[in-house]
């Protein structure tokens, strides 16, 4: 696809110009142009008033036939299947039942009772790998195992999660396949018509979301975040196949020689936090954070942050949510002062009740909020903590 | 040692607007600048330079004005710059830009290459270990502390959840680094005034003997099919009011919940 203008149609309003975030339009015998800098990043479609920008559609390659099923990367740290996995498969396994086919988990390292524990997670086959050169996380042959595979079995789609390890490894694993990989998608699903995924993404630091193809080439390569989809149907019962895979032939030209373990003190809370009081650039400064942690101490919840926050410096990184910080999903999510950048919205949007304090009634993160209050948020801070108290029967 | 620092010019993200009624970025008065992780890059390049007795290149490919990015790290200190600028590279994915970059890497020479961990516009973090799977050459990723660079090999402490790792490697190799690897240095005037002068390497595709239909827009397996803004939660309900009543509101709702 490519974006191109339809003289005919295009007054030369230069409407377009200013939307373009690479500058690739101009004014060109009086009609738009557009130059080589576009990226075919789309945003000019919606804003002509004449609906002279249209894209075009590449032609000349064919899709790929004979690849079939649902892979997910089930990825282990120190032998346990991670968390992501299971949420993998309960997106894959969707997946899988629109296009009528199988999903399967490929484990490298760990135990067979792991490999079971992801069939009962919905998995229809394992591909498992038992070496001791899976102990400890290593780019090289886990890209060399899993490219093999893929060649050798040929999946239609294939997910990871987009943790430290998939982030890293995932990519190789692209690269050498010569096939498309979306990072951190948000959503996953199968068009009707041509079967290909549609991989739902923040785009532009996360100010808007993307709807991202790979129609020509397999697998269809995909990340996502943990947290972000929702687990599978655990089944006690449930059979599937364990297939050994052999791994002769694995090497590495970097070595591992040892892991050190951190308390990550407050980052590890943010993710198993019930209730998050979160604030942005509408604080001002660190000392607005003074309160939300005084809010927080009274409800039993943990202090969250967007990024505006964490990159002024005003809190420390280990607090942020959102694209680029930490995903959660607690039963109350408190917003104050923060507009709502898709970027935070991505990493916070599955919270069960989400309250928005912001002086700005039109900023976006109403647009998600159970409960918006247009205010200033240290007026009503003060208040709501004034209530709390009462109600809990604290004195002060 | 010849180090390659990838460099890419972004938006400054945290000015951008959205239009809410067409879904359109607003783009007026944002400026362009170097994106953050790679200025840790570039210190890092530096650091190791002064270590090493080496030379640093920095790298970037993008349109013409791109170039700013490049006079900016060479006010740094960086010895050289390479820019990557044709027609044919346009509408690039991570596939696409990986592969053209590992081809100028691969012509320039290096062994060490750098790279921030990601780009603030488009945050996939990919483009690193591709360009490290195209040069056929192993990668680290997420480097936050480099622990010793000897000139057999490079030890660094790699970034995971919840630790950290000791990772070794030998020659050549590409790293991709976090924030807490350093603090950038702010460029000299001495620097600024070379910067201005310095002549910059411009490569198209026939420089670097890119197959053409594996760069820009043909070359990328991925296509954007549309853009479009979130939706809105359709059990909103806004709370009205004085402060107190609205504060009052919530207390009344959060109670209902038993939330409270």
């Amino acid at each position: 696809m490519s974006v191109i203008v339809i003289r005919e149609k295009c007054t030369g309003c230069g409407e377009c110009l200013p939307s373009c975030p690479y500058e690739a339009i101009v004014l060109k015998d009086g009609k738009a142009f557009i130059t080589e800098y576009c990226q075919a990043c789309m945003t000019c479609l919606n804003v002509c008033p004449e609906g002279a920008i249209v894209e075009a559609e590449v032609s000349g390659k064919e899709p790929v036939e004979g690849y079939k099923g649902v892979w997910i990367f089930a990825e282990q740290r120190g032998g346990k299947v991670a968390s992501v996995a299971f949420e993998l498969l309960g997106i894959g396994r969707r997946l899988a039942d629109d296009l009528s086919s199988e999903v399967s988990a490929v484990l490298f390292g760990s135990t067979e009772e792991e490999a079971k524990e992801l069939i009962k997670w919905g998995a229809d086959k394992v591909y498992f790998a038992s070496d001791a050169i899976f102990d400890r996380f290593n780019d090289e042959p886990y890209t060399q195992l899993l490219v093999r595979l893929v060649n050798q079995y040929k999946p239609e789609i294939l997910l990871a999660g987009a943790t430290p390890i998939g982030r890293s490894f995932i990519p190789r694993v692209a690269a050498r396949l010569r096939t498309g990989l979306t990072a951190d998608c948000t959503s996953l699903e199968i068009d009707k018509e041509t079967h290909n995924l549609l991989q739902i993404r923040p785009a532009f630091g996360g100010n808007i979301m993307a709807t991202i193809l790979c129609p020509n080439a397999r697998p269809q390569m995909a990340t996502v975040r943990p947290r972000v989809m929702k687990r599978g149907v655990y089944d006690e019962n449930r059979r599937g196949e364990i297939v050994k895979v052999n791994t002769d032939g694995l090497s590495s030209r970097t070595k591992v020689i040892g892991y050190v373990k951190e308390e990550t003190g407050l980052s590890v809370n943010l993710q198993e936090a019930e209730i998050i009081i979160s604030g942005g650039r509408g604080l001002g400064d660190s000392k607005g954070f003074k309160l939300l942690e005084e809010l927080a101490r009274l409800l039993g919840g943990v202090v969250g942050a967007s990024r505006a926050a964490v990159d002024s410096g005003w809190i420390p990184y280990c607090h942020q949510v959102g694209q680029t910080g930490k995903t959660v999903c607690p039963k109350i999510y408190l917003a104050c002062g923060i507009s709502g950048a898709v970027q935070h919205l991505v990493g916070m949007q599955s919270s069960d009740i989400i309250i928005a304090i912001n002086k700005n009634p039109e900023a976006p993160i109403f647009n998600i909020a159970t409960y918006g209050i247009v205010g200033d948020l240290y007026e009503i801070l003060p208040l709501l903590i004034k209530r709390v108290k009462e109600i809990k029967g604290i004195q002060g | 040692m010849r180090i390659v620092v990838c460099i890419k010019q972004v938006p400054d993200t945290s000015e951008v607007k959205i239009n809410l009624e067409t879904g359109t970025l607003i783009r007026e008065g944002v400026p362009s600048i170097i994106n953050p992780f790679d200025l840790h890059a570039i210190e890092a390049g530096l650091q190791l330079k002064e270590k090493t007795k080496g030379s640093v290149t920095v790298i970037t490919m993008g349109p013409p004005q791109a170039e700013t990015a490049l006079r900016d790290a060479l006010s740094m200190g960086v010895d050289k710059a390479v820019l990557l600028s044709d027609k044919a590279f346009a509408g690039s994915d991570t596939w696409a830009t990986s592969y053209t970059l590992s081809k100028a890497i691969a012509k320039l020479g290096a062994d060490i290459i750098i790279c921030g961990k990601q780009a603030i516009d488009g945050d996939t973090a990919q483009v690193g270990p591709e360009t490290a799977e195209f040069l056929n050459i192993p990668h680290i990723s997420y480097v936050r502390k480099i622990e010793e660079v000897t000139d057999k090999f490079i030890r660094v402490h790699r970034m995971m959840d919840e630790g950290y790792d000791v990772v070794e490697s030998s020659y050549p190799v590409l790293i991709t680094v976090v924030k807490e690897l350093n603090e950038p240095r702010l460029p000299s005037l001495k620097g600024k005034i070379a910067a201005k002068k310095a002549e910059i390497i411009k490569w198209g595709i026939n420089d670097i003997q890119a197959d053409e239909n594996d760069v820009g827009l043909k070359g990328s397996p991925t296509k954007v099919k549309n853009i479009f803004k979130p939706q809105i939660r359709s059990d909103r309900k806004m709370l009205e009011g004085t402060p107190e009543e609205q504060v009052e509101a919530l207390i009344n709702e959060l109670r209902g919940l038993k939330c409270l």
